[in-house]
């Protein structure tokens, strides 16, 4: 209920922003068609041999691969793939980093000094030849990606989460819950993490953008999730080798991979500027 | 008459707002002389700071500014960048609320203090250093040459405070704007800041428009007073009839919600309801819900007053105001403090030391200590309030956060109803919690801005498991009724509210777990005056109604007389005085009390003028590093070579109810302070 106010707050402000408003709106409509992807006439395995590398037309809006698959239903389950990944991640990040913030930040002292000091390490992996490493020790899969992706994920988080507890920590209304007997813990996910919501909404939108862009670029590097499943980083890899004959090939999913990773940039700017710059009440209230 | 060196006429200011433009300054009309101070009272909301950025030509361009201000022979309004930029280095200073935020903390005081001048080419840029020190020196600061090139985080408050007013002088204008100067600053650095601006404003003949909620304040430095409300001056006149011959209701209201340490008998009389929000001004009288010479005449409702001038000099906005009620009114008479039979201790403080620890280098090493609370020894009973009084850093924020266990205590030990809360294990704490509450200062900060006020105030009963035993959602309604909330407010978020019922939220929140002990601290200190009024009333009436022992922590000494039955006066960390409230008030012993109490300004223009005042040097000492002995000695009056030596001990001053920590204790002689006053 209480979250549902603060949620719909949020949305009203985004959706007086232009740029936001169009980024929830495509964002919207990826996430509609990936998920409802199975109920629309599309087959991105289904090969037609007699017309590979051809151009959009009505049957294949999109084009055709070097094996004469659908480029269009590829990019559609492709967005499944980025889309999973993406959550995954935010999720292994927020679940662990959350959590690291809150304590590090509430208590201070040794607590605080372990946990930054092991989110300084992972801030020194360079997340792609972590999930590489990590790919050669599991193999090709999407597990993998979404490991690789959600650990490097956890210091922003982290980090995030301690500077807010850290305003937070010394505010009177953290004081008055103490004074009239709250425990560590009650403070912690009862006062402190509801007031936090909004910037780790940032945090999300930030991190998933991130996510989708180096799932991407595992599978354009050939490590990503294993054929056949569609992915769009693996589309760009392959249409990489038929610019000159199929430019379509890797410029279009190129161009809905780019316009999702804008998609969320602009609603990740949208946010901040609503945390910023509330404009009524009920904002100031959730986002403040 | 002479030409003013100001001169407002019909000055509207509004802003942009949700549903329109919202009006904040409705017709203004100001006229200040060469050589006269006209305060401009009023309370937030009242349009009188706008009015006053409004003449420097500050305000943003979001603002609709109308009407004509002329300060000299230069027209404001309208006025391109430049002419205003000439304007304000040469004919205007402006003296902001923060000195901590006027100065720019990376460059020296002294160069920020004739910048404005070379940058306008009114200053040689060689003889800009030479010229610095002398401003500094004109505002009293010791040693002016070597803090000349200091930074503003080597200043005190105060010092940095005098130096903005120094460099407001620079040009030497003929208008000086100080908005709330002093608000920031404890009462003995206040007397100096406004003794320097008084000084320096006679030496230059400057006229000097002076802003302040401090009806205090206006009463020792004003020659001419505009009261504001809802917009518009709604009275103006020599300072001494507003004081003795209010004549609109709004200002008699005024003189009667504040607490005064003249005078302990009357109950105080608030302004019912809050200032109105510029947004929603009634059709009408903006003071109209809440006069109470209007009482809903159709005159009132219909049409919003005009200025205009009435017999005796001055000028009131009011139909009715020849039916103003006199300045001192004997309101309702108080109970007086009837000695309870029996007297439960409540709390008691034993020889209380709360040491933080200053740590330095790469190893963290503790260097030092701060002595927040250094051996404090103070009883509450049950019924009774017990004030704590000093200047900021003296501990007693402190030694409130210690009771409550929100702060680790060093030595000494706390009694709650006689068993000890030092060292008690968590749950133990906890039901000990129970026992005792804290109400804090800034009611803007103290409630959870994401939760209904329903839920903060239910939230203490959650936490202890204890929501449907107390009664659920029906004792969370018994709480908004005593504090005088309506439950419609239920599901409301706190920033949906106003400061003064915000405030009531957070006693509603402290009394709901039934504790027999509240800690106060500064619980009205960020309220306008006619909101403290209400807070003050509901406080007496909670405690007589639930027999509450009450640790009232504040500086303000009108308010601490007013609700006081004994008062402890802190100084670095110790108890310099206490006794019971009349006898402290009466004849105060300890040569700090008497200063604090002769620095507090009075709201009366006649007498307190024409009192002695103690205007004490300096600033109160670092706590990490007091001076020896006597931690006042460096700035008393009364200081010989044994109080730097050893600390005084805490005695029964002979024939009298008070204790004091002083060799040299007892009641001040007329005179006696002069030898050491200059500054």
């Amino acid at each position: 209920m209480k979250q549902m106010h603060a949620i719909l707050a949020a949305l009203r402000g985004l959706l007086r922003q232009t740029g936001a408003t169009l980024g929830l709106g495509f964002l919207g409509l990826i996430v509609l068609i990936a998920v409802f992807a199975d109920l629309l006439p599309l087959d991105p395995l289904g090969q037609d041999f007699l017309r590979t590398l051809e151009g959009p037309s009505r049957d294949y809006w999109f084009g055709t691969d070097e094996l004469g698959r659908d480029i269009l239903s590829r990019v559609v389950f492709g967005a499944r793939t980025s889309l999973v990944t993406a959550a995954g991640a935010v999720t292994i990040a927020a679940l662990i980093g959350v959590p690291m913030g809150l304590i590090g930040g509430f208590f201070g002292g040794w607590r605080d000094a372990v946990l930054m000091r092991l989110v300084d390490v992972m801030m020194a992996l360079p997340a792609i030849l972590f999930a590489m490493a990590l790919i050669a020790v599991f193999g090709r899969s999407q597990g993998a990606a979404l490991l690789a992706v959600g650990i490097t994920g956890i210091p922003g988080f982290a980090r995030i989460v301690r500077a807010q507890v850290l305003t937070l920590r010394k505010r009177d209304f953290v004081v008055a819950v103490e004074a009239f007997g709250g425990t560590a813990s009650y403070n912690m996910f009862r006062t402190i993490l509801p007031n936090s919501w909004s910037q780790i909404l940032v945090q999300v939108v930030v991190l998933s953008s991130v996510a989708i862009l180096l799932e991407a670029a595992l599978a354009f590097l050939g490590v990503g999730v294993p054929p056949p499943t569609p992915s769009w980083g693996e589309m760009l890899r392959t249409g990489k080798s038929y610019l000159h004959e199929a430019p379509y090939y890797a410029v279009l999913p190129g161009i809905v991979l780019t316009l999702t990773i804008l998609a969320f940039d602009s609603i990740g700017r949208g946010l901040s500027r609503l945390i910023e710059n509330p404009r009524d009440a009920a904002l100031q209230g959730s986002l403040k | 008459m002479t030409e003013p060196v100001l001169s407002v006429r019909g000055l509207t200011v509004s802003f942009p707002g949700i549903l329109g433009r919202v009006p904040v300054v409705r017709g203004v009309d100001l006229d200040v002389h060469a050589g006269e101070v006209l305060c401009i009272v009023g309370e937030s909301g009242s349009g009188k700071s706008v009015t006053a950025l409004a003449v420097a030509g500050l305000l943003p361009q979001t603002a609709q500014v109308d009407g004509s201000v002329r300060v000299k022979d230069t027209d404001v309004i309208g006025a391109d960048a430049g002419t205003l930029r000439r304007m304000r280095g040469r004919d205007v200073g402006f003296v902001f609320q923060d000195p901590s935020t006027t100065l720019n903390p990376v460059l020296p005081v002294g160069r920020q203090m004739t910048e404005g001048q070379v940058a306008l080419g009114l200053l040689p840029r060689r003889e800009a250093g030479a010229r610095a020190v002398e401003l500094l020196r004109e505002v009293d600061v010791a040693n002016p040459e070597g803090r000349a090139g200091q930074y503003p985080h080597e200043f005190s408050g105060g010092m940095r405070q005098r130096a903005v007013i120094g460099m407001a002088m620079a040009g030497r204008p003929g208008l000086i704007i100080a908005d709330e100067p002093t608000t920031a600053l404890d009462v003995t650095v206040q007397a100096q800041v406004l003794d320097v601006l008084d000084r320096r404003q006679r030496e230059t003949g400057a006229a000097v428009v002076l802003i302040t909620h401090d009806l205090g304040v206006v009463a020792e430095v004003a020659d001419r007073v505009a009261v504001m409300y809802g917009g518009r001056i709604v009275e103006t006149g020599q300072v001494e009839d507003i004081f003795a011959r209010p004549r609109h209701p709004y200002t008699a209201a005024l003189l009667h919600s504040i607490p005064r340490m003249d005078t302990t008998d009357r109950r105080l009389d608030p302004i019912p309801g809050n200032p109105p929000s510029p947004a929603e001004l009634p059709v009408g009288c903006a003071f109209e819900p809440r006069c109470s010479v209007g009482g809903g005449r159709p005159k009132c409702l219909a049409e919003d007053p005009a200025l205009r001038a009435v017999e005796g000099g001055g000028a009131t906005a009011c139909h009715f105001w020849q039916e103003t009620p006199p300045a001192m009114q004997p309101a309702e008479v108080r109970d007086a403090p009837s000695a309870p039979a029996e007297r439960q201790t409540l709390l008691e403080i034993r020889d209380l030391k709360v040491h933080f620890p200053v740590r330095r280098g790469i190893l963290q090493r503790v260097t030092g200590h701060v002595r927040a609370v250094e051996g404090v020894n103070l009883t509450v009973h049950a019924g009774e309030t017990v004030s704590l009084v000093g200047e900021s850093g003296c501990g007693k924020t402190t030694t409130g956060k210690a009771v409550m266990g929100l702060t680790r205590a060093t030595a000494g030990d706390i009694l709650l109803e006689g068993a000890s809360v030092l060292g008690l294990k968590a749950t133990d704490m906890r039901s000990a919690r129970r026992k005792m509450q804290y109400i804090f200062q800034d009611p803007f900060s103290s409630l959870n801005p994401v939760k209904t006020v329903e839920d903060i105030v239910a939230e203490p009963l959650h936490i202890h498991g204890l929501y449907n035993e107390m009664g659920g959602a029906q004792r969370i309604a018994e709480l908004f009724d005593l504090v005088g909330l309506s439950t419609s407010m239920f599901g409301r978020y706190p920033a949906e509210f106003s400061g003064g019922q915000k405030q009531r939220i957070g006693i509603a929140r402290a009394l709901v777990l039934q504790p027999r002990l509240l800690i106060l601290d500064e619980p009205v200190a960020a309220l306008d005056v006619s909101i403290q009024a209400q807070i003050l009333n509901l406080l007496e009436d909670l405690q007589k109604e639930l027999n509450l022992g009450y640790l009232f922590i504040a500086h303000n000494l009108s308010v601490v007389r007013h609700i006081s039955d004994r008062v402890a006066v802190m100084y670095l960390g110790r108890i310099v005085e206490e006794s019971d409230r009349d006898t402290l008030y009466d004849m105060p012993v300890h040569p700090y009390t008497q200063s604090l109490m002769s620095a507090a300004p009075v709201p009366d223009p006649v007498a307190g003028r024409s009192r002695e005042r103690i205007v004490l040097e300096g600033e109160v000492p670092d706590p990490a590093d007091p001076p020896p002995g006597c931690a006042f000695a460096p700035r008393c009056f009364r200081a010989t070579g044994i109080c730097r030596s050893a600390p005084p001990p805490f005695e029964q001053y002979a024939g009298s109810e008070s204790r004091a920590a002083c060799y040299h204790a007892g009641p001040l002689e007329p005179g006696q302070s002069r030898q050491r006053t200059g500054t």
